[in-house]
This record gives structure tokens, sequence and C-alpha cells, in this order.
């Protein structure tokens, strides 16, 4: 079974949000959430990268446990996935996950912020699979028509890839192997821990020398 | 040669540069990649992966924010150390209070009961305390189902029956602040004139207010002694300390950034199980602690023997307000 990630390469963005705009259009994502979104660092000056980020789909999701109705559960590919009929809106969630993944509808929580939304890797949820139910939940559900996530699919510069984590890393590896360097497989040890690298690499692991 | 000769000379002389140095254009697409590299120093990603905060082009500001680690240790908190220490100080407490039950049982009024009542309480002051008190009670069990839900609650009744009790409790816990922060601001505004520290508190805490003194000799106390004005400022302060981070929490973002969220949580918690502990120890005194305790806040008045013992100086005051006034008790002076 395929362990699915995402990976950005940050040295192949070039900030074209195509990623961002495929994500809000295939989901029908509501004004003014982001399931994914493109951060700029060093908008500007020397040095400046930008990077494609939504939910990582991490390994001991720290979601899942701050989650005070326990909604969160992990798919046999290891896509964290939330069931809507259980969250209560509190936003635990948002605080503690390190990438700012989950999204509310509401932004001020006088009763609630309504149900959490966030990245599915285009999954779906907990529904009948491509169900109108679970279209308007979650989401499109393009894993169970044997399609990856539009975002990645989207790439015109192949900076953002998803599918099984070993073939990422392989690619990633090859890219960095010719570049001569490379940042390491980005939010890769903060998601699955340093042990949970298949046979790809974070930051200072063999290989890379420049991370 | 004609003008087309030379036009395709041209041509062609560019189409034979063009493919003799296609080599070394590949390599250089190779050697060279979309963002050319920078030193190591200047890019962030290269970096230990600490807080990353860049820039994003949508209206939401805090999703800048790239990676968070401090995200680890608000969930250490919210999963283990929030519930160890409201458990701990909750169950501390209760084992402490039966512990001194056992060794004390309640404490009597040594000369048993007179039949005569002194007013104590006004509606004023009972509406004022109630107020808050029923607040607050909701508000600390809607906050300990959030809290020890997931795995008290959860495994009992399921997860569906426990999202409708969580979401119930969110809602009840959110407007009951209302009620709880204007009872706060009453109980602040009358009592504090006879919550301010003078010298028999000393002589009060020295002997702990003749606790364990079984003969009834206790120390002199105006209309509130050291013991109940340490509850009172610990309700105030904590109260107002709950009332304040709670509306912060109520808005999220509008004055803080996620780390002040995260910290505003950690207070709201340790707080509000000090609080809890604090409440606990009050109830238990006003009711199966104490003989004639409950009547105060209750009825709004005293037994004659119970005002003698606990509050000799404030009954002193009573009578001769009462003498002065043609024989009829007195309220006190804020419920008039």
């Amino acid at each position: 079974m395929a362990r699915m990630k995402f990976l950005c390469d940050a040295e192949r963005c070039i900030e074209c949000n195509a990623c961002v705009t495929a994500c809000k259009n295939e989901h029908e994502i509501p004004w003014g959430m982001n399931r994914r979104r493109l951060i700029t660092l060093k908008d500007g000056v020397p040095g400046e990268r930008s990077i494609s980020m939504a939910c990582m789909h991490c390994n001991d999701p720290p979601c899942a446990g701050v989650c005070p109705v326990d909604c969160f559960y992990q798919t046999a590919d290891g896509v964290v996935l939330h069931n809507k009929d259980l969250c209560i809106g509190c936003g635990y969630c948002f605080y503690a996950c390190p990438f700012g993944a989950p999204q509310y509808p509401q932004t001020t929580n006088f009763g609630s912020r309504g149900k959490m939304d966030k990245c599915t890797f285009c999954t779906g949820g907990p529904e009948v699979d491509n169900s109108p139910e679970e279209y308007q939940k979650y989401g499109s559900n393009r894993l169970a028509e044997g399609k990856l996530p539009l975002c990645a699919e989207m790439c015109s510069t192949r900076a953002l890839m998803a599918g099984d984590g070993d073939v990422l890393a392989d690619i990633y590896q090859e890219r960095s192997l010719r570049r001569g360097y490379g940042s390491g497989a980005y939010g890769w040890s903060t998601a699955y821990g340093n042990a949970d690298k298949g046979r790809a690499f974070g930051p200072g692991a063999s290989g890379t020398k420049g991370s | 040669m004609t003008r087309h000769h030379r036009h395709l000379l041209i041509h062609l002389l560019v189409l034979a540069v063009l493919v003799l140095a296609a080599p070394a254009v590949r390599a250089q697409l190779y050697q060279n990649p979309v963002n050319p590299p920078a030193t190591k120093e200047q890019v962030p990603l290269y970096q230990p992966q600490e807080k990353l905060v860049g820039t994003v082009s949508i209206p939401d500001e805090k999703l800048s924010v790239l990676v968070q680690p401090e995200g680890r240790e608000w969930r250490e908190f919210r999963s283990y150390w929030l519930r160890v220490v409201a458990g701990t100080l909750a169950l501390g407490m209760l084992a402490a209070l039966t512990l001194f039950y056992l060794f004390r049982g309640t404490i009597r009024i040594s000369k048993g009961r007179s039949g005569r009542w002194v007013p104590r309480f006004g509606g004023f002051d009972r509406f004022a305390h109630w107020t808050t008190a029923v607040s607050f009670l909701i508000m600390a069990i809607t906050g300990l189902i959030i809290t020890f839900g997931r795995p008290l609650l959860i495994p009992l009744i399921g997860h569906e029956a426990f999202t409708s009790t969580a979401y119930a409790s969110t809602f009840l816990h959110n407007f009951f602040a209302i009620p709880f922060t204007l009872g706060l601001i009453l109980i602040f505004v009358i009592w504090i004139r006879d919550n301010l520290p003078e010298k028999a508190d000393l002589v009060w805490l020295r002997t702990l207010g003749g606790v364990l003194n079984k003969a009834g000799e206790h120390p002199e106390a105006g209309r509130f002694n050291a013991g109940q004005k340490l509850i009172f400022w610990a309700v105030v302060f904590g109260g107002f300390a709950l009332a304040v981070s709670g509306v912060l929490l109520m808005l999220p973002f509008s004055v803080t950034g996620i780390g002040g969220m995260q910290i505003l949580h950690v207070l709201h918690g340790l707080i509000a199980s000090l609080m809890i502990a604090v409440i606990i120890a009050h109830i238990y005194i006003g009711t199966i602690g104490m003989e004639g305790a409950f009547d105060a806040m209750g009825r709004g008045v005293v037994d004659e023997n119970w005002a003698k013992e606990h509050h000799s100086r404030w009954y002193e005051e009573q009578i001769l307000a009462m003498r002065a006034n043609d024989g009829r008790p007195v309220h006190h002076r804020a419920a008039e």
C-alpha cells in the first residue's frame, strides 16, 4: 500500500498559484478559505523561495491528538481525513497544526467557527465515495477515480508532487543530485518524523549535502 | 544574390548557430534551475526547521506562517498536562476535604441554634452571588466535558452522542460568560469595601479561623473573615482573568496571532483548574462543612449564635445599627 505524501520542490516553484486555484475550483471551497496556499519567503530579496503548503497528512497528526471529539482518522493510504458530522468547530486543530492547514468558515466563534475544512488529498470523507453528500461536505474524491490530487497534477513546473512517498523521494533525490544541492523535502521531518523518510531524506540526511 | 537569397542565408546561419549551441543550452538549463541558487544562508528553507514566516497573497495573514513548531508543545499541554493539572487539583481538593471531614466533621454552632435570625445578605447580594455561582458551575462542568470528554465520555456514550454533548457545551460555556462577568462586576462593587485587608485578618489566618479548636473559640471578624476575603480576591482576580482570556479565545486572532492564542488557552486552562479547586473548597465550607453557613446565601439570614461565633464584630455593628434604626433590622448598606 502506498503512503501518500505531498512534496513541494521550492527550487522549481514559480509562485503561479495554479495549485491554489485548482484546489479552490475542484472542491468549490468557499470565499475566504484556502485548503492550499502559496507562501513566499524573503519576497523580493536574494534567497527568495516559494512553497505550496496544505495539509501534509502527518504520521501521528497533531490535529487528531488535540481534537476533543476525536473526529480524525487516517486512511490505509496514510491520508488524514476528518468527519464533519462530529466536528464542533472548536478551532483546536489550527492551534496544534504545524502547517496551518485547518480552515473554518467563520472567523469569530461566539458559539462556533463552523465545521473545520482542510485538504483531503482529493480523497473526500467518510461518506460513500463520489456521492453528492461527500462532494458537498468534502469536495471531490479523485483518488476513488484513480487520479492524484489536482493541485499536483496542474503544476506546470512539477514543483508540487503528490503520490507515493517513496516515488516522490526518488524523483526528488534525482533532482537534487543533478542540481548538486537541495533544500530537503520540505516539511517531511515535521510531518512524518525523522524515522519515516521512506528511501527519501529530510534536511540533514545523507545525499543532499546542502541541507 | 537576390534579397530573397540573402534572407535564406541569414535564416540558415541562425539555424546553424542554434543547432550547434543546443547542447550547451540544454546543459545550461540543467545547470541553472528555475530559481538560481543563492548562498545557503540566504535561503530560509535550507536552515533547520524552526518557525518560518513568509508572505501570502491571500487576505488571511495568519496563513503566512509556513511552520509553527510551538503547536507541538501546545498539543502536549492540551492532551496531557491540562488533564493532569485539572484532574490533580480537583481530585486532590476533594480528597483533602474528605479527610478533613472525617477528622473534623461538620463544624457545629457551639452554643446550638438560638432560633433568632440576623439578616446577612439582602436580595441583591444573593442575586449577585448566585448569578456568578450558577454561571461558574455551568462553565466549569462544560469546560471539564470539553477537556476530559474524549478519554472519559466517548467510551461511555459513543462519538455521536458526545459530539452533541460537546457542541452544546461550547454554546453554554460561551454564553454563560455574560452573566458570569456581570455577576462578577456586581460582587466586586458591592463587597470590595468589606473585603479590604485589616489587622484582624492576620490573627484569623494564624489560628486558621479557629477551625482546629473544638471548644468553639473563634478569632474576631468583621463582615467577612480572612478566609472569605481570600475567596473574594481569588474569585475577583481569577474570574476576571478567565473572563478576559475567555473573550479573547472566543474572538480568535482578533488581537493576537497563533502563539498568543496558544498562550491564552494555556492560561485559561490553568486558572480555571485553580478556580475549580478553590470553589470546591468554598462549596464545602458553605454547605456540609459548617452548620448554619448555608443560611447566609440561601435564605439571606443567619442564626444569631452563628453570627456571634463567626463574625463577632459584624454582629455588634448590626446590633448598634438596629438600635439606631428604631429596632428594625438593617440590611447591609449595599443592599439598600
